[in-house]
């Protein structure tokens, strides 16, 4: 078996979750590839191969992989897949958009969000927003799929693959980058932060969301928010957590005055530790809960952070 | 210009699932189905664009059972002109539903497709990017502005951690997500008149496209229970708690 691992970038960086990926194609076996496709990416490269269980890097540096734009990455794709039985990528927006393009140009079928590795060819995968879990297999000759990051462990990063060019160079002239607006924060990716402080419809007003903050940053939490409070406006979208946003899986997620809706819980409910801080001691989110607190808020968070 | 818009019959998003016992699938009998949450975004968007005077003819394609045509005629209602229906009873996965599209797209000539970036159902976010490869078209997926110019469309796309804004050659294929618009109410007066607007139907047979996928279900269950555990009395507790107990702090 061969794999290939389209790299995720952020801002031109490898970004965490390939190195989440690289260990869902551990675990299948098999030679490990990943390809870097941007421009300017030759640091981005260099962390690549530090990845354990990765045989060799394979770099596309060029204008037109900039920005990862769908219809190049998956033409490039498919140049390279013909050396491969599996190309996977995590389930960003970046993999949902590109490998599609490439299985439905290969005429095979994607398998979608894979939370765990059976065999080579049998795969688990979350549907109906988490709400059930199926287990397909897939006689395709080429399997393309998007993992889950928060269902692998990161592989260390003490390996030494070697780098190689490649030197496909595909046109596009369907579409182009216009502009990108990304939110700034010095927290950690909501993605792969250890400690998660989400605001719920509880909060009352997007102002109030700097009680969470301050308890952020004593922890080095990320902050995100239900869907309730994005649709109220109090935070933007960015900030979701729940099957409809970001899905998360902490060391700690702590849920503040948020109810517990299905569509929350499917984003949430694999962190490992959760507390629940909301005044109705008959919400959902307490069901699912290791540790929770009745009361107000807006007397918890203050006396929280002070205490922390 | 002519858009096409699909639509998907899914389990009601209120509805809780339950797991079959036999664990072969998901028990859809006797459960409320309704339109795909994000093709109802798609219908309003494609219907606004109509509004506005970009589109001048708004169809909408569904494939899947028979009864898919209450979709279909919910499509309608919402303001689209016409409807197709590929009718099959068998389980049509993306790369089927994307080549069937595929046809449709080439026998209709739209200048837009927009399409639900995923349904709620298998959760695949897949069809609109493989149609888009099938007919070798760009595509701008997690839309959440559309605005066409001329010979071309900016698409605002939501991405991770951020929005990302991308200008496409028309024709081109949008997916939606749930921030491009808020969907209207279908009014009584407009699905009494859905009644009377056309609906194609055809098989896949028709378009000379197989249904059959390589990949198999062979299991469903549910996710394993997440067990409530303890209320603490007190912040000095809670901190306790997560240093001593749970050692996350």
């Amino acid at each position: 078996m061969s794999i290939l691992v389209l790299a995720d970038l952020h801002e031109g960086q490898l970004a965490g979750a390939t190195a989440h990926v690289v260990a869902a194609a551990k675990a299948i076996g098999g030679d490990i590839d990943v390809l870097i496709a941007g421009e300017g990416v030759q640091a981005a490269a260099d962390a690549a191969a530090k990845l354990d269980g990765v045989s060799k890097v394979r770099v596309a540096d060029n204008a037109v992989y900039a920005h990862q734009l769908a219809e190049p990455m998956g033409a490039l794709l498919v140049e390279l897949a013909g050396d491969y039985t599996h190309v996977l990528a995590s389930a960003s927006t970046t993999g949902k958009n590109v490998l599609p393009r490439l299985a439905a140009l290969k005429d095979v079928s994607q398998l979608s969000d894979v939370i765990g590795v059976e065999s080579a060819d049998t795969f688990k995968r979350s549907i109906y927003a988490g709400n059930a879990i199926a287990t397909v297999k897939s006689d395709d000759v080429l399997k393309v799929m998007t993992v889950r990051t928060t269902a692998f462990d990161a592989v260390g990063d003490s390996g030494s693959a070697t780098v190689e060019a490649v030197d496909v160079v595909v046109e596009n002239t369907q579409s182009s980058f216009v502009k990108q607006e990304l939110a700034q924060s010095d927290r950690p990716e909501l993605g792969g932060a250890k400690v998660v402080i989400s605001g719920g419809r509880g909060m009352g007003n997007g102002d109030n969301f700097k009680l969470l903050n301050g308890i952020a940053d004593k922890l080095g939490a990320a902050v995100g928010a239900s869907r309730a409070a994005v649709d109220a406006g109090f935070v933007p979208n960015d900030m979701q957590v729940g099957q409809t946003g970001k899905i998360v899986a902490p060391d700690l997620y702590i849920a503040v005055g948020i109810s517990g809706a299905i569509q929350h819980l499917a984003g949430m409910k694999d962190s490992k530790v959760i507390v629940a801080i909301n005044k109705d001691d008959e919400a959902p989110i307490f069901q699912v809960a290791d540790y929770g607190l009745v009361g107000d808020l807006f007397e918890i968070l203050p006396e929280l952070e002070s205490k922390l | 210009m002519k858009i096409l818009v699909a639509v998907k019959r899914v389990i009601d998003y209120n509805v809780k699932i339950r797991v079959k016992a036999d664990h072969s699938d998901v028990d859809l009998t006797n459960v409320k189905m309704a339109m795909n949450p994000f093709c109802e975004i798609a219908v309003e968007e494609a219907v606004r664009l109509k509004e506005k005077g970009v589109a001048t003819e708004v169809v909408a394609v569904s494939i899947g059972p028979k009864a898919a045509q209450e979709q279909l005629r919910t499509a309608l209602a919402l303001g689209a002109d016409r409807a197709l229906h590929i009718e099959t009873d068998e389980r049509a996965e993306s790369l089927a539903v994307a080549k069937l599209l595929a046809k449709v797209v080439d026998a209709e000539q739209p200048g837009l497709v927009i399409l639900g970036k995923q349904a709620i159902d298998t959760d695949n976010n897949q069809t609109g990017q493989m149609l888009a490869a099938l007919t070798n078209l760009p595509q701008g997926t997690f839309a959440s502005e559309v605005a066409v110019d001329g010979d071309k469309v900016n698409v605002t796309r939501e991405i991770d951690g951020g929005l990302q804004t991308i200008a496409l050659t028309l024709p081109a294929i949008v997916t939606t997500d749930l921030r491009l618009n808020e969907p209207r109410y279908a009014k009584l007066p407009d699905i009494m008149k859905a009644k009377k607007k056309p609906m194609d139907v055809k098989t896949p047979a028709d378009y000379g496209v197989e249904v059959a996928s390589k990949v198999s279900l062979l299991k469903v269950e549910s996710p394993a229970e997440r067990k409530g555990g303890i209320k603490v009395a007190s912040v000095d507790e809670l901190i306790d708690k997560l240093k001593n107990e749970a050692k996350v702090l």
